[in-house]
């Protein structure tokens, strides 16, 4: 755990080779591992792929922004409303979808999702402000602000925790102690006789309801948790960049969330976390390759190779890094179905077997490469 | 001796199929009761529809005073009937010490209880617990492979651990047996026979009958849907009727 917090704070850092040390991408990165290490909860543990997550996201959104137009331009009641709100939504949604399992509680969960995106663009307008997205005004009441006195006298005002500004670095930190303690409530769960009952859900529903559980408080409780992770991360989005807007909530959205989890590994504890690294690393990264700085990474080969090379690897990234995504995600389903996770543990197996490890040795190394890939 | 489990007038038809007719069934708190039958004669069905799988078309279910029918699978656990499944229902993914622990935990917590912050790791009376069941079906020492792994046989003594563990008034089981070598189904006979198991009412559904003339204190002989015999092993034994639908057929089976 303590390795963990080290490797996340000191993430600006270690993280300045590969070109991702900027504040923007790294608020993404512990973002958007707070949602997947929250669906992973519900995924994971119960084995209920829910395709709405993306609803949690949006209210949480939503919910903060109102919290910092109504309340306070501080981000802790923000943060703590927009977590209660996705909680509510999560325990009415989770409530009716969880009537199904499979595929039904699956289709479910989308339609539902869909809804609430359709309403967030039209009915609700008045709420949501439909396609301009809700956004900070300057006239906005700010009640607990007003109290003390704050007034914004020019341009709209920032995101603050306590005279701290929300923007740059501090953002990063803020957010990386908020995925710190997300990470560590997902351990205990892990770790929890709660956790293991959610694992023997997943690996036979029948056999548990035989055993004496009811299964559906469990299940429940498990998609309210997740919904929360969402909120969470939601309203951290609206803490870095306070607006919020109706595409948070498309089904792309909650599909991504599924792909991060699978392809870090479904179940495992950092999985997650990894993969939502991934693929917002090759999302802003990848995608910002173009032909010149292609040939610019290459020019050390030969003319014809390097060209060859280039040609090879242009409809990969650029506005084609979805192609190199996806590329990689079906090698690693097919490959290796538990996601990297699975990967790692595989070639610790292997370095194991070459050097000929005991069995304790092994056990301690593939602890301290999880912890060194929690990155 | 008082009724433990009453099952009175229970009627349950397939469609077109007549699965089991006006079974009616007392079996005596503290007995063991061996249901015996050629294939296909209803045992299961009527195991199923005592624990809530399967609801009767009409009849009436009584354990310990109270109706079981319409209750949820998971009252009926807490209420005291536990079964042991014939085909292995196990949890394949997880380790056999967590399999064994899952229904310590269903008997301490009841049907829900939300603990996300209790580490699992200071369960330290469930796990012993649980290892002291595996222990008694030889099964401790590979208690951390997955549940998944192991043969088909230890999968049987799992199962049987995971209904023993839950100290049940009434279990009921399904081919406790089946599948297993002769040398563990000597071992499983004894440990139902055993001391820490003689206060617990039983009914067996079983092919074998070693199994059954071993352990049965009365016997019920179910064919075609019909209990046509109820009496101790010797009756069942000289009885004409059994012969004829039974035994006479597959005296001496070992399945």
């Amino acid at each position: 755990m303590l390795v963990f917090a080290a490797v996340v704070l000191s993430a600006p850092i270690w993280l300045t080779p590969l070109g991702a040390s900027y504040p923007d991408l790294l608020q993404k990165f512990a973002i958007f591992g707070i949602f997947a290490i929250g669906f992973n909860i519900l995924f994971g543990l119960t084995g209920y792929l829910s395709f709405g997550h993306a609803t949690f996201l949006g209210v949480g959104s939503y919910t903060a922004v109102w919290a910092f137009k109504l309340l306070s331009m501080n981000v802790i009641p923000a943060i703590l409303l927009g977590t209660a709100m996705s909680g509510l939504f999560a325990l009415a949604i989770g409530y009716l979808s969880l009537r199904r399992s499979g595929i039904y509680f699956s289709i479910l969960t989308l339609a539902f999702a869909q809804m609430s995106y359709s309403l967030a663009y039209s009915v609700l307008t008045p709420i949501t402000n439909g396609e301009t997205g809700l956004q900070l005004s300057q006239q906005d009441p700010r009640v607990i602000d007003g109290l003390f006195g704050v007034v914004v006298k020019d341009g709209l005002p920032s995101t603050n925790l306590f005279t701290i500004s929300m923007s740059g670095l501090s953002g990063f930190y803020f957010c990386a102690v908020m995925l710190i303690i997300a990470f560590y409530i997902s351990l205990k769960i892990f770790r929890s006789p709660f956790g293991l009952k959610l694992r023997a859900i997943k690996s036979n529903q029948t056999r548990m309801k035989y055993t004496g559980f009811n299964t559906r408080p469990y299940l429940l409780s498990s998609f309210v948790i997740s919904g929360m992770y969402a909120g969470l991360a939601g309203s951290l989005m609206a803490v870095t960049d306070p607006l919020a807007g109706a595409e948070r909530m498309q089904w792309t959205a909650s599909g991504e969330v599924v792909l991060m989890t699978i392809l870090g590994g479904a179940g495992t504890l950092v999985g997650p976390l990894l993969g939502a690294t991934i693929i917002k690393y090759f999302e802003n990264i990848f995608s910002a390759l173009n032909l010149g700085e292609l040939h610019k990474i290459f020019a050390s080969l030969p003319d014809t190779l390097e060209n060859i090379v280039v040609a090879i690897i242009n409809p990969f990234v650029g506005e084609g890094w979805h192609l190199m995504l996806g590329t990689l995600f079906m090698i690693i389903v097919i490959f290796l179905p538990g996601g990297i996770m699975e990967g790692l543990t595989r070639v610790v197996k292997f370095i194991k077997g070459i050097l000929g490890f005991g069995k304790k040795q092994a056990v301690a190394n593939v602890e301290v490469t999880r912890k060194g890939e929690a990155k | 001796m008082s009724t433990i489990l009453d099952i009175d007038g229970v009627n349950k038809t397939f469609g077109g199929l007549h699965a089991l007719s006006d079974v009616n069934l007392k079996i005596e708190a503290g007995e063991t009761h061996a249901i015996i039958g050629p294939n296909g004669a209803g045992k299961s069905t009527l195991l199923n529809c005592c624990i809530g799988r399967l609801i009767p078309d009409n009849g009436s279910v009584t354990f310990n005073g109270k109706n079981m029918i319409g209750m949820k699978a998971h009252d009926i656990n807490h209420a005291g009937m536990v079964r042991v499944f014939q085909t292995p229902e196990i949890f394949p993914e997880l380790s056999l010490l967590q399999n064994v622990m899952i229904p310590a935990l269903a008997k301490r917590d009841g049907t829900f209880t939300f603990n996300p912050f209790k580490a699992l790791a200071k369960e330290k009376e469930i796990r012993a617990e649980a290892m002291d069941t595996l222990a008694d079906f030889e099964l401790d020492k590979f208690h951390h492979k997955l549940a998944g792994s192991i043969s088909r046989g230890d999968k049987r003594r799992l199962e049987l651990a995971m209904g023993l563990i839950q100290h049940p008034t009434l279990l009921l089981l399904d081919e406790p047996t089946a599948g297993m070598a002769r040398h563990d189904t000597n071992r499983t006979i004894d440990l139902l026979k055993s001391e820490k198991m003689s206060n617990m009412t039983k009914v067996i559904i079983e092919h074998d009958m070693h199994v059954v003339f071993s352990l049965a204190d009365r016997i019920s002989v179910l064919a075609r849907g019909h209990i046509i015999a109820t009496g101790t092993p010797d009756e069942i034994k000289n009885d004409q009727k059994v012969k004829d639908a039974y035994l006479g057929e597959g005296e001496g089976d070992d399945e």
